[in-house]
């Protein structure tokens, strides 16, 4: 899952980070195919692109304009320190910097909401000792939802269309398919480990990670952890 | 000794539930069971149509739940096998003119005279279905090898989990194409299975021969006629070999092996 895109719910909408080393046309190819896979969650969204030192060309940003536009995705402002970034989103008529949507209708999507306001509790830090779990001895199917504050831990599968949003860590003694959120209060240190780690989307703290399409591969166990302000995956050996 | 009430569902439209009750209805039949088939799906019958009954319809399972007849008067014979009968849905009436109390009434009275009734549910998740599944022992999900099909039956599966009273649930795969499983063009049975994680009673080929039999009314004939004897003999508690679909050879037996013949 490294060196993949990255989205963050904040105030502003989404913000895209891109991967410093891969060519613009790779980059662009790989957010359509990931705002095409959640067609639903990113309608209507408002991005900030996030290009780093990327010097990105008037045309090239274009061509990214118009893909998004066809999917109904506001590219509202581009940071970059490059000044040839800058200069060409000014002339594309998009911010470079940070912009707060215009009314008072939020155009993050509701599925991020959640990190935006969390529920009334109090919050929990994984590392603390004796921090509370819940524990599901069967397979969560399509459909099924789970929510929790404390850690999450399923003897059994996660199938795809069902959800868990656990405020700790979530640990699944099998495959995990679903759309998984921990540390849904905001905390960083949350870990998503799994015997088979498929998820359609896993999200940490105020991070997102979406899977590359399944291709038939050896399932081995994962760990999913935040690593330098990225969602990253390693083989869950300890 | 009473009879089984067992519900043939599957979350997705289309995915084959009421060609596959009517099949198993009749081998069912063939292999000397008493056998009566309910149409659950109000409003849209068509199990009549597969079982070439309906021009024999007099009364339906409204009629009945309303009062308007008879359970007996609204059970129509089977022409072929005289132990096989049909109690077919109202054409007219929508799915709220019962009730899941109707429907475990209705399958408490017939299951005395009878070794099984067999339930074809409505697609969906909604009222029909629950009716459908209210008085069953147990539970037949019919899927496709396609993401789709997979994603509802499991929805089916979890919703028949959390169940008050859970049921035996087993999984029929109807459908499947070797020819595209062996160029990975499409999910295999082993796919399915693994995704759905419940125990496996059938799978059946896609065949132009079950498009032909359904529309003449009559149980089909060659591969998908064997599919259907052997759910039927599983079902009564047979330990059936899964066929083998692939005629190189090889692709089923591991899950031959894997399920022990269901
Ligand atoms: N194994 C098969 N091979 C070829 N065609 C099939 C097979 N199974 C079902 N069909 C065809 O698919 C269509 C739908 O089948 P069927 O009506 O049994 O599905 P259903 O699940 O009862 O649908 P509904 O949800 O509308 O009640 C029919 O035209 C039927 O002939
Ligand atoms: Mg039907």
């Amino acid at each position: 899952m490294s060196g993949a895109i990255q989205f963050k719910g904040i105030r502003q909408g989404l913000l895209v980070t891109i991967p410093p080393d891969d060519e613009w046309a790779k980059v662009i190819a790989d957010l359509a195919i990931r705002i095409d896979q959640q067609a639903a969650f990113f309608k209507g969204a408002s991005l900030a692109l996030d290009v780093d030192k990327r010097a990105v060309r008037r045309h090239e940003l274009a061509n990214l304009l118009n893909i998004l536009q066809k999917r109904d995705v506001n590219l509202i402002s581009v940071l970059s320190t490059s000044a040839t970034t800058q200069g060409a989103a000014r002339k594309l008529g998009l911010a470079i910097e940070l912009v707060d949507p215009p009314t008072t209708t939020s155009h993050v999507p509701d599925a991020l909401k959640i990190t935006e306001s969390p529920h009334e509790a109090p919050l929990l830090k994984s590392d603390v000792h004796g921090t509370e779990g819940l524990l599901i001895r069967r397979t969560l199917r399509s459909g099924q939802s789970v929510q929790h504050n404390g850690h999450v831990v399923v003897l059994g599968d996660v199938n795809a269309g069902s959800e868990i949003v656990a405020g700790g860590d979530i640990v699944v003694w099998g495959r995990l398919r679903g759309v998984v959120h921990a540390g849904a209060y905001g905390d960083e240190t949350c870990v998503v480990c799994a015997l088979d780690l498929q998820p359609t989307q896993l999200r940490i703290g105020a991070l997102i990670s979406v899977s590359p399409p399944s291709k038939k591969r050896r399932k081995h166990p994962e760990r999913a952890y935040i690593d330098d302000g990225m969602i990253r995956a390693e083989p869950w050996t300890d | 000794m009473s009879g089984r009430v067992i519900t043939i569902t599957s979350g997705k439209g289309g995915v084959g539930k009421t060609t596959t009750t009517a099949n198993l209805a009749m081998s069912l039949a063939s292999l000397e069971q008493r056998v009566v088939a309910i149409d659950a799906d109000i409003g849209l019958r068509n199990l009549d149509l597969m079982m070439g009954l309906e021009n024999r319809i007099v009364y339906d399972l409204v009629d009945v739940v309303e009062g308007r007849c008879k359970l007996k008067q609204a059970m129509v014979k089977h022409k072929d096998y005289p132990a096989l009968a049909l109690i077919p849905a109202s054409q007219v009436r929508d799915k709220t003119a019962i009730s899941p109390q109707d429907m475990i009434t209705v399958a408490n009275e017939l299951k005395h005279a009878h070794d099984f009734v067999l339930i074809d549910s409505p697609a969906g998740i909604e009222w029909g279905f629950k009716n459908a599944v209210a008085p069953a022992d147990e539970v037949l999900v019919v899927t496709n090898p396609e993401v789709s099909a997979v994603r509802d039956a499991d929805r089916i599966i979890g919703l028949l989990e959390a169940e008050e009273r859970p049921v035996p649930v087993r999984l029929i795969v109807n459908r499947i194409k070797l020819g595209m499983v062996r160029r990975g063009d499409m999910l295999s049975v082993e796919d399915v299975v693994s995704l759905l994680s419940i125990k496996l009673i059938g799978v059946v080929p896609d065949d132009e021969i079950i498009i032909k039999s359904s529309n003449e009314g009559v149980a089909a004939t060659g591969r998908p006629k064997q599919a259907f004897e052997d759910i039927a003999r599983r079902l009564m508690g047979e330990k059936v070999p899964f066929m083998n679909l692939d005629s190189n050879g090889g692709v089923l037996e591991r899950f031959r092996k894997l399920f022990g013949g269901g």
